[in-house]
C-alpha cells in the first residue's frame, strides 16, 4: 500500500455495479429493477438534515465538556436515513456505535444517544420499544446477535419481520463477520447486512480489509452482494426495502454495501489530517447526502423556500433542545454502579455495595452515597 | 536524563528494539501511519517501513494469530492491542496456542512475541475502554505478564519484553501515557532491574504497598500524604505480575508485618487474592494483620461519570492501609 493513496477518492462511484437512483448534482435516473416506490421524498430531506443538525450539536457538546467523545455520522446520513427509513415498525435493527440517524427513524430521542456519549449510561433504552438493540461498540459482535435473533424470528415462524445490523468497512475483517455471513447463509434467516463503507476504519482505508470490493464478500457465503450509492437516500431506501422483503419472504440474506465517506473525524479524539488528505474531502463534498436531494426537491417543484425554510428552523428547535437536555443529564448517584450486574442478588457484590456506601457516608456532605432508587424521587 | 512522557518513553525504547534486531515487527490496528491512538508508534513505520510497522485489518484474532506464525518463522512480533476491552477476540490465540505451543512441543517451539495492551481507567471514556484484564492472562500458564508504571520503566521494560524469548503481555497504564518523567536513555539494557522483579518505590516500615500500573503513582502519593499522620508506608510496584517476584515481596511484609494490594481490577479473584494467599503462606507469623484489599468492585466497569467512584484513589488506599491497623 502506497499510505498517499488512501482509499476513497481512488474507487470511482460510476462504479457498474453501484446501485443510484438521484445523482450528485440532483438528476433521477432510473434502474429497472429499483423502479422508487411510493416515498416521501421531503420526510427523507427532513430526516437527514435534522440529523446532521443534532450531529453537529453534539460535536459541539463534546467540545465543550459536556460529552466525552462523539462519534460523527456527517456524510453518513443519507446511508442511515435511506435504511432506517426502509425498515417496516416490526423489523429489528442491530447498530453499531455511529447509527444516530437509524436511532432517529426507530423513533429513539436523540438524547439517549447523548448520554452513553456523556458516561451517564451505556445506552440502556428499550431496545424493544424501538425495535432498536444498543449501541455495540466491539466492532463486528452486533452481526452475530443480528443472525441468532433473525434466526429466532424464522424458528417463529414471524413472516412479518425481518432483521438488519449496521456495521463498517473495517469490521468485515472481524471474524464475527464472516461467523455471522456463515450462519445467515446456512441457515437462511431473515437478516440484512447493511456495510456503511466510509472508506476508513479509524485510518486505515477500505483496501486494508479487503482488496476486493466489499459488496463481493457475500458471494463466497452464498449470497447476494449489492453495492449501492451510500450518498444517495433513495437508491439506500429502495435497496434496503427490496433486501428487507426478499428477506421476509424467506429468501435469506443480502449483503448491502453503502458506498459512502465519512466526512469527519473517526471520534472527536482522532485526527484524520495525519492520515488523509484534504483533496479527498472536496471530492466528497461535491457527492453531499442532502444537497442532491435539495436540488432535486428544488428543480421539479416538490419543495419552495418555504419548505426548506421550515426544516432548518425545526433543526435549529432541535439543536436547542438537545443541548439544553444534554447540559441537564444528571450523574448517577455513586451506588446505582452496583446495580443491574445480575438478576438477583450476588452477595459478595451486596457487601461491596454496602462497605462503599459506609464509606462514602463517612464524608461531609453525608448522603453522597445514596442508593438510585432514593435518590430518584 | 531525557525527560519524556510514557507514550513518547515507549516509543523509544520500540525504535531501539527495531534498530537492535531486525526480526523485531510491530503490528496493529493504526499503528502505522496515524502512529497508535495514543501515538505509541508514531513516526516508526516511516523510519522503518510499511513491512516492519505493519497497519493490520480490523481484527485483534487475526493479529496475534499471524504474529504467532510469524515467530514461529523466526520473527520477534510486538502486537499492539487497540484497548484492554478489544483484546477478547483474540484470547483464543493468545490463551490456547501462544500460551502453550512452548509446552505443547516440549520446548522445541518458543514465541517470542509481545502484546501491548493500554489498560485501566481514568480518562472519562465509553465502555470497553478502561479494562484491567490482566488476571485473565497471569491465571494462563506459559504467559509472562508485566506491567509499567511511568515513563523510565516503560522504556527498559518494553526492550526487555521484546528480547525475551516467553510470550509477554504487557500492559501499559492509560491514563499516565501522558505523565513525564526522567528517562536514562544511554543506560545498557543488561543493566535494567529484569523484567521478573519487583521494584521498591518507596521504603518504609509499617505497612508494604503492592500495586502496579497506574496505581503506581496513586500510592506514592499515598504513601507520601501518609508520612504526615506518622505512617511509614513501603511501596513496591510489582511490574511482574507473572511471575511474581515473591522474594521482594515476603522479604517486605516480613519486615512491616502489613500488606495491602492495591489494582485497579476487581477484587474479587483479581491479582490480589494470588498475593494475599501467598503472603499468608509464607510470611503467617509475621503478619500483624490479614493482608487487605482495594480495588475495582465485582462489577463491570462503570460509565465515565461514576469511574472515580470504582477506582482506588489516594483516600480509599489510605483508607484500607489504616484498617490494617486496626487489628
Ligand atoms: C474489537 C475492536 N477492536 C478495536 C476497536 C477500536 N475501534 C473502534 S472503531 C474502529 C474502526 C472501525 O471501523 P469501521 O468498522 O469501518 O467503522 P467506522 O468507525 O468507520 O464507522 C476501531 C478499530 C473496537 N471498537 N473493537
Ligand atoms: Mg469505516
Amino acid at each position: 500500500m502506497t499510505v498517499e493513496t488512501g482509499g476513497a477518492t481512488m474507487v470511482a462511484p460510476n462504479d457498474t455495479e453501484l446501485i443510484q437512483l438521484l445523482t450528485p448534482e440532483g438528476e433521477r435516473v432510473e434502474h429497472p429493477q429499483y423502479p422508487l416506490s411510493d416515498v416521501d421524498i421531503k420526510g427523507l430531506y427532513r430526516d437527514m438534515v435534522l440529523v446532521r443538525r443534532f450531529d453537529t450539536e453534539a460535536i459541539s457538546l463534546q467540545r465543550q465538556g459536556e460529552l466525552g467523545i462523539w462519534a460523527s455520522l456527517l456524510g453518513q446520513e443519507a446511508a442511515q436515513i435511506g435504511s432506517g427509513r426502509a425498515l417496516s415498525p416490526r423489523d429489528m435493527a442491530f447498530p453499531s456505535y455511529r447509527e444516530h440517524g437509524v436511532a432517529w427513524c426507530r423513533g429513539l430521542d436523540p438524547v439517549r444517544l447523548l448520554e452513553l456519549f456523556r458516561g451517564v449510561s451505556n445506552g440502556a433504552w428499550d431496545p424493544q420499544e424501538y425495535k432498536f438493540h444498543l449501541y455495540t461498540i466491539v466492532i463486528g459482535d452486533q452481526t452475530l446477535h443480528a443472525t441468532g435473533y433473525a434466526m429466532g424470528i424464522k424458528r417463529d415462524s414471524a413472516e412479518d419481520e425481518a432483521v438488519i445490523v449496521y456495521f463498517g468497512d473495517g469490521a468485515t475483517s472481524q471474524g464475527d463477520v464472516s461467523e455471522a455471513f456463515s450462519w445467515a447463509s446456512v441457515f437462511q434467516v431473515p437478516v440484512v447486512f447493511f456495510c456503511q463503507n466510509n472508506q476508513y476504519a479509524i485510518s486505515a482505508p477500505q483496501e486494508r480489509q479487503s482488496p476486493i470490493p466489499l459488496y463481493q464478500r457475500s458471494r463466497g457465503f452464498g449470497f447476494p452482494g449489492i453495492r449501492v450509492d451510500g450518498n444517495d437516500v433513495l437508491a439506500c431506501y429502495e435497496v434496503t426495502r427490496q433486501a428487507l422483503r426478499a428477506a421476509r419472504e424467506g429468501r435469506g440474506p443480502t449483503l448491502i454495501e453503502a458506498f459512502t465517506y465519512r466526512m469527519g473525524a473517526h471520534t472527536t479524539t482522532d485526527d484524520p489530517t495525519r492520515y488523509r488528505l484534504a483533496s479527498e474531502l472536496e471530492v466528497w463534498r461535491l457527492r453531499d447526502p442532502i444537497e442532491r436531494v435539495r436540488a432535486y426537491l428544488a428543480r421539479t417543484g416538490q419543495a419552495n423556500a418555504a419548505f426548506f425554510e421550515q426544516v432548518d428552523a425545526e433543526a435549529a428547535e432541535l439543536a436547542a433542545r438537545v443541548r439544553d437536555a444534554c447540559r441537564a443529564l444528571p450523574d448517577p448517584p455513586p451506588l446505582a454502579m452496583f446495580d443491574h450486574v445480575y438478576t438477583g442478588a450476588n452477595a459478595i457484590l451486596e457487601a461491596e455495595r454496602a462497605q462503599y456506601g459506609d464509606y462514602l457516608d463517612g464524608f461531609e456532605p453525608a448522603g453522597l452515597g445514596q442508593r438510585e432508587s432514593e435518590v430518584a424521587r | 536524563m531525557t525527560r519524556l512522557t510514557l507514550s513518547r518513553a515507549l516509543n523509544e525504547g520500540l525504535r531501539r528494539a527495531l534498530e537492535a534486531d531486525p526480526k523485531v515487527m510491530i503490528m496493529g490496528e493504526d499503528v502505522g501511519r496515524l502512529g497508535g491512538v495514543f501515538r505509541v508508534t508514531d513516526g516508526l513505520q516511516k523510519d522503518f517501513g510499511e513491512h516492519r510497522v505493519i497497519d493490520t485489518p480490523l481484527a485483534e484474532s487475526g493479529i496475534v494469530g499471524t504474529a504467532i506464525g510469524l515467530a514461529l518463522r523466526g520473527y520477534r512480533p510486538v502486537c499492539e492491542i487497540q484497548f484492554d476491552g478489544f483484546v477478547y477476540p483474540a484470547t483464543d490465540q493468545i490463551v490456547s496456542q501462544l500460551a502453550k505451543m512452548r509446552y505443547r512441543s516440549r520446548g522445541q517451539l518458543t514465541l517470542p512475541v509481545v502484546i501491548r495492551i493500554p489498560f485501566g481507567g481514568g480518562i472519562g471514556a465509553v465502555e470497553h475502554h478502561s479494562e484491567s484484564p490482566e488476571v485473565i492472562f497471569a491465571h494462563t500458564a506459559g504467559l509472562r505478564v508485566v506491567a509499567c508504571a511511568d515513563a523510565a520503566e516503560a522504556f527498559s521494560m518494553i526492550q526487555l519484553a521484546i528480547a525475551c524469548d516467553d510470550p509477554v503481555i504487557f500492559f501499559e497504564p492509560k491514563r499516565r501515557y501522558w505523565d513525564r518523567a526522567e528517562v536514562d536513555m544511554a543506560a545498557a539494557l543488561d543493566t535494567a532491574l529484569p523484567l521478573s522483579k519487583a521494584r521498591t518505590v518507596l521504603p518504609g516500615d509499617d505497612v508494604t504497598l503492592l500495586t502496579y500500573g497506574p496505581l503506581v503513582r496513586t500510592c506514592t502519593e499515598a504513601a507520601i500524604a501518609a508520612r504526615d499522620e506518622g505512617k511509614s508506608i513501603e511501596v513496591i510496584d510489582l511490574r511482574s505480575l507473572s511471575p511474581l517476584d515473591m522474594d521482594t515481596i515476603s522479604a517486605s511484609v516480613i519486615r512491616t508485618g502489613r500488606c495491602v494490594v492495591a489494582h485497579e481490577a476487581p477484587v474479587y479473584a483479581g491479582l490480589g487474592a494470588e498475593i494475599a494467599a501467598r503472603v499468608t503462606e509464607q510470611c503467617f507469623y509475621h503478619l500483624e494483620a490479614p493482608v487487605l484489599r482495594v480495588g475495582g468492585f465485582a462489577i463491570p466497569y462503570p460509565v465515565a461519570r461514576l469511574e472515580d467512584h470504582y477506582l482506588p484513589d489516594l483516600d480509599r488506599i489510605l483508607d484500607t492501609v489504616d484498617r490494617t491497623f486496626a487489628f
